[in-house]
């Protein structure tokens, strides 16, 4: 019944990701678990779940790596290159043993599990009553859309406790330049970077739009709007903003705030998040594109980091004095 | 074998290689990456039980897309923390070279 396709994948992946987690280079084994991200991607299709691997090469391969090989440079220019010192052999022995264990007791306990889609059939007939055809919007969007809540303000948590990891006495200020320091790279990156930012917003549009028949949805939608922000950091097309700034405040909130206040009106209708008969569609694409707004703002401050020291100021250093 | 297996096995595999790297490697950065690999794993795990024989279940899709969201905060907040230790160890570092102190980790 399995197809060589599932097999040699899964090989391929067990692959990548031994290497990403024992080659010596940091950088190397950042580059493989990207390749790893994108395999998992590509597991994902196997299984038939699109919106999963659209988010997991997105979000795990790329967001991720970006995330991993910014911390690698900066370990790198402190002094760490982040290769590690060998382990005792009696610690890699015990730790294989108990690992190869624990792979053994989650292996009998997948088996003993058959594979089936159960709530599919549960949730297909109540999809005409939201208007929309994805499933797993649905899902994320109306019958779970506690979790989805929570999560956007897990996400918004994550970046408030990044922010307050910047030393003491740089807040309100900006995150670490992301330019590159190398003028004739800056500036492909920066034509690259204007060229992407419009086109990055347009798609991230559209798989918002989308989302809500074919695969697509706001967190896949604000990751693509993360990585237009970022490239066009990268080359400097856009600097990156003062953490104080009110627009950018409104922006980072308006897709919890826009949901839980969608999700308060729904106690007129019969209960928190209960949307009213005939414009569950409209509430959903009215959280899912302020949603997708905040999740792309996030994102790429999560990316860029806790504010510094000394942040050089292209637009001229002094009006970073005159408006505090 | 049906295909939801393979993909959930690989998983455990994946799981269970994470969580040996996760305990050997000694550098943070590394066991963040690690931790990456073990929550692949368990995403892959559910996902591959929820495939049926002519759909996937929509529900561990939805929950998979929420860990993946929550997994990559975990790691922006793990790397920043990361970085910001490595500049408290250069800062003590430079503060205890003058009076002959070792500058070890």
């Amino acid at each position: 019944m399995t197809g060589a396709f599932d097999i040699i994948l899964c090989l391929m992946i067990l692959g990548a990701a031994g290497i990403a987690l024992f080659v010596r280079d940091a950088l190397a084994a950042i580059a493989f678990f990207i390749a790893f991200g994108n395999l998992l991607g590509l597991a994902w299709l196997g299984l038939d779940a699109v919106n999963v691997a659209l988010a997991e090469i997105a979000l795990g391969a790329g967001v991720t790596g970006v995330l991993l090989i910014l911390a690698r440079a900066r370990l790198l220019a402190l002094g760490d290159d982040a290769t590690c010192a060998d382990t005792s052999a009696w610690l890699r022995a015990g730790a294989l043993a108990a690992c190869a264990g624990f792979v053994l007791l989650l292996a009998a306990a997948v088996l003993s599990i058959p594979p089936e889609s159960g709530l599919d059939r549960a949730v297909a007939p109540l999809m005409p009553g939201l208007g929309i055809e994805n499933r797993v919007t649905g899902v994320l969007l109306a019958f779970r859309a506690y979790d989805t809540l929570l999560e956007s303000f897990v996400l918004l948590g994550a970046l408030v406790a990044v922010w307050s990891l910047a030393p003491a006495g740089v807040w309100p200020g900006r995150p670490a330049d992301l330019g590159v320091a190398d003028v004739p790279m800056r500036r492909v990156a920066r034509s690259f970077g204007r060229f992407l930012l419009p086109v990055a917003l347009v798609m991230a549009a559209y798989l918002v739009w989308a989302g809500s028949d074919v695969p697509g949805g706001a967190f896949q939608a604000g990751t693509v709007l993360a990585g237009g922000l970022m490239v066009s950091a990268i080359g400097g097309a856009i600097g990156l903003p003062r953490s104080d700034l009110p627009g950018l405040r409104v922006a980072l909130v308006l897709g919890p705030l826009v949901f839980l206040l969608i999700g308060l009106a729904g106690m007129g209708f019969g209960g928190f998040l209960v949307y009213p008969e005939g414009s569950a569609k409209a509430a959903i694409l009215a959280i899912e594109y302020s949603l997708f707004l905040s999740i792309g703002a996030t994102l790429a401050l999560l990316v860029a980091g806790p504010n510094v020291i000394g942040w050089p100021d292209p637009a001229g250093g002094t009006d970073r004095h005159s408006d505090c | 074998m049906v295909t939801g297996h393979v993909y959930a096995l690989t998983g455990a595999v994946l799981a269970g290689l994470g969580l040996f790297a996760f305990i050997t490697l000694r550098h943070t950065l590394r066991q963040l990456l690690a931790i990456n690999v073990v929550g692949a794993g368990i995403f892959l795990i559910l996902g591959g039980l929820g495939r049926g024989a002519d759909a996937t279940d929509p529900f561990p899709q939805a929950l998979v897309i929420t860990g993946i969201v929550v997994a990559v905060a975990l790691t922006a907040f793990g790397a920043a923390m990361i970085v910001r230790l490595a500049e408290a160890r250069v800062a003590t570092k430079a503060a205890t070279r003058p009076d002959g102190g070792k500058p070890g980790p």
